[in-house]
């Protein structure tokens, strides 16, 4: 069954499917997803809420080629992402990731957490420097680029990663309760900024997240439980 | 710059584990510089004694040590007569010991002998050498752990001999040594007729060649060496310079162990941290090359470290009355580089494990460690 076909779309292009995805773990004895189908269309944002446990981060995961599946395909922008020619690739340059913890290197300045992924990719330092003055700007981290990330404020932490997930310009952003570990007030601000950036640079979103009131925001919501994604919600 | 940051950061966050590595690599260092220099400084001293004011040195073939060597004195005659060659003396090697003091080098030579004769006498008349079988002349060093003086009488071995001389020498060997005219020493040691060697003032080095040929082929149990090839090929300096480095490789191997202690516990520590490169599109290349660069960091700072405390010990040693002349503290650049590499090398080993574990972590459990 593929239930999110129809309202995915719209004439535009899937950059996210998942065909009949199972992927357990303990060898076999914890089945986290059971058969999951799922396409996401290019600029859309989608959250994804169930309970803990559910396989919302296991899905992502698979999407950035982080975990294996045990049976079905994933594709990232129509190639497979298992038989992705270069797994590298795909999160060097096609996908970005936001975690719930910010997962942030602490004794590196706030600049050189948000470099990281242009050392990897091997992006020259002029272009990355004005990529992250941009971001910067952006996310209102200017007069906190010299910072060390243990002197950042949780929200300022959360927008570090958004601004690293997003060095070097992805078209697809996976964040995982990327609002998770923030009060009330500053995970709504957070989530403002998140929509707004991956508005303005075109960038496909696929959010996990408990929180209904911020999923209700996002193009589209889907209920995942038992290992599989249900009946879409009206977002 | 990131990237070296990356590399230096975690060995900046456990400072004192890393100051134990870079000690432990350091100590290493300073241990085999320490051996090889001293070791190629008593090569050097003993190749000096062959070669003082001499080309070749013509020995038995086939020795493993001068000490056992046998030169007829029918040899030296024929040798000293070839029209190359300048002049020929022999040398007999002894060993001898004294109360306190059980092995002293003793040399038996003749009065023209450039040693005797290019020594700076600093008592006694070197004219007077060889004119009686109980003389004897004294290198500096030597006079003074015998405590003797000229004209003493000293007990050397199963005799006891007249101090007609006392003489320094830059050579450590020679200066802890006691000089006797060649027949006392041929006497003494139950070698009437024979020397251990022949060193060889050649007229025109350029017969050099030709010399090594006529030794060969007019005495089949000697051979005649330059001196430079002596050095190279004498199987006790191989041995000793194999042993040098073997006991230094040793320290470095235990320096390297300490290496791979820290990286491996570098690596324990920062599993999620080396996930989020991994999730930020660090290749299995870059996390191994972070982790090298880190053992690389520790091995050059433990390298030049120990360079420095090797050296500054070897200084030490040669201020020890006790050792003056036996050390020598000329370190060459290649021993430098050589001890450099394997620091490098040793690291990179250490590095090992920890690199190919570091590169096999799964980012997707490493984010789920808390």
């Amino acid at each position: 069954m593929n239930l999110s076909t129809a309202q995915a779309s719209n004439q535009k292009r899937i950059v996210l499917r998942a065909e009949g995805v199972w992927k357990s773990y303990d060898d076999g004895t914890i089945a986290v997803l059971k058969g999951v189908d799922f396409e996401v269309a290019e600029g859309e944002t989608v959250a994804l809420c169930g309970p803990s446990g559910c396989g919302k981060s296991t899905l992502l995961h698979l999407f950035g080629g982080l975990d294996s599946l045990d049976r079905g395909r994933v594709s990232v922008n129509g190639v497979e992402v298992n038989r992705h020619r270069d797994l590298l690739r795909l999160l060097r340059h096609e996908v970005g990731f936001v975690f719930q913890l910010h997962n942030l290197i602490p004794d590196l300045t706030l600049a050189e957490n948000c470099l990281i992924p242009t050392v990897a990719a091997g992006i020259d330092h002029h272009t990355a420097q004005a990529r992250l003055r941009q971001l910067a700007g952006r996310t209102g981290l200017t007069h906190r680029l010299g910072h060390r990330i243990q002197k950042l404020s949780g929200g300022e932490r959360q927008r570090t990663a958004l601004c690293r997930a997003l060095m070097n310009k992805p078209k697809i952003l996976l964040a995982d309760e990327p609002t998770g570990s923030l009060d009330e007030h500053t995970s709504g601000t957070v989530f403002e900024l998140l929509l707004d950036i991956v508005a303005t640079e075109g960038v496909t979103l696929v959010m996990a997240t408990h929180d209904r009131g911020l999923a209700g925001r996002c193009d589209r919501l889907l209920e995942m439980h038992d290992g599989r994604i249900h009946e879409p919600v009206p977002a | 710059m990131i990237f070296f940051k990356l590399i230096v950061t975690n060995l900046r966050r456990h400072r004192i584990r890393s100051f134990i590595s870079v000690a432990g690599i350091a100590f290493s260092v300073a241990a085999m510089l320490t051996v090889v220099t001293i070791l190629q400084g008593a090569i050097g001293m003993f190749s000096g004694i062959l070669s003082s004011n001499s080309e070749i040195i013509v020995f038995e073939r086939n020795v493993s040590d001068l000490f056992f060597s046998n030169v007829p004195a029918a040899a030296v005659e024929e040798i000293a007569g070839w029209p190359m060659v300048d002049h020929a003396d022999p040398v007999l090697f002894g060993i001898v010991s004294s109360a306190d003091h059980p092995i002293i080098t003793c040399f038996g030579v003749t009065a023209a002998d450039a040693r005797i004769r290019k020594a700076t006498w600093l008592a006694g008349d070197r004219l007077t050498f060889a004119q009686h079988a109980d003389d004897v002349v004294l290198g500096e060093r030597a006079a003074e752990f015998l405590g003797a003086r000229l004209n003493d009488h000293v007990p050397i071995g199963h005799g006891v001999f007249h101090v007609i001389g006392i003489l320094k020498t830059a050579n450590g060997f020679e200066d802890g040594g006691v000089f006797m005219p060649l027949s006392s020493a041929q006497s003494f040691f139950h070698k009437e007729g024979t020397s251990s060697v022949i060193t060889i003032k050649l007229r025109n080095k350029d017969d050099a060649a030709s010399f090594k040929s006529m030794v060969r082929a007019t005495f089949p149990n000697l051979i005649g060496l330059e001196d430079a090839e002596f050095t190279r090929s004498y199987s006790q300096f191989r041995i000793l310079k194999a042993t040098a480095w073997a006991v230094g490789g040793c320290g470095l191997v235990l320096g390297g162990l300490g290496v791979a202690n820290t990286m491996i516990m570098s690596v324990f520590t920062r599993i999620r941290e080396i996930a989020i490169l991994r999730v930020n599109g660090f290749s299995h290349l870059q996390i191994a090359a972070m982790i090298f660069g880190e053992s690389a960091v520790v091995s050059l700072l433990g390298a030049v470290l120990g360079l420095v405390t090797g050296t500054c010990f070897l200084f030490a040693l040669k201020l020890v009355p006790a050792l003056h002349g036996y050390v020598d503290v000329t370190i060459q650049p290649v021993v430098m580089l050589i001890v450099i590499l394997l620091a490098l090398l040793t690291g990179i080993f250490g590095a090992l494990y920890p690199a190919i574990y570091a590169m096999r972590i799964r980012a997707v459990e490493a984010l789920r460690f808390e």
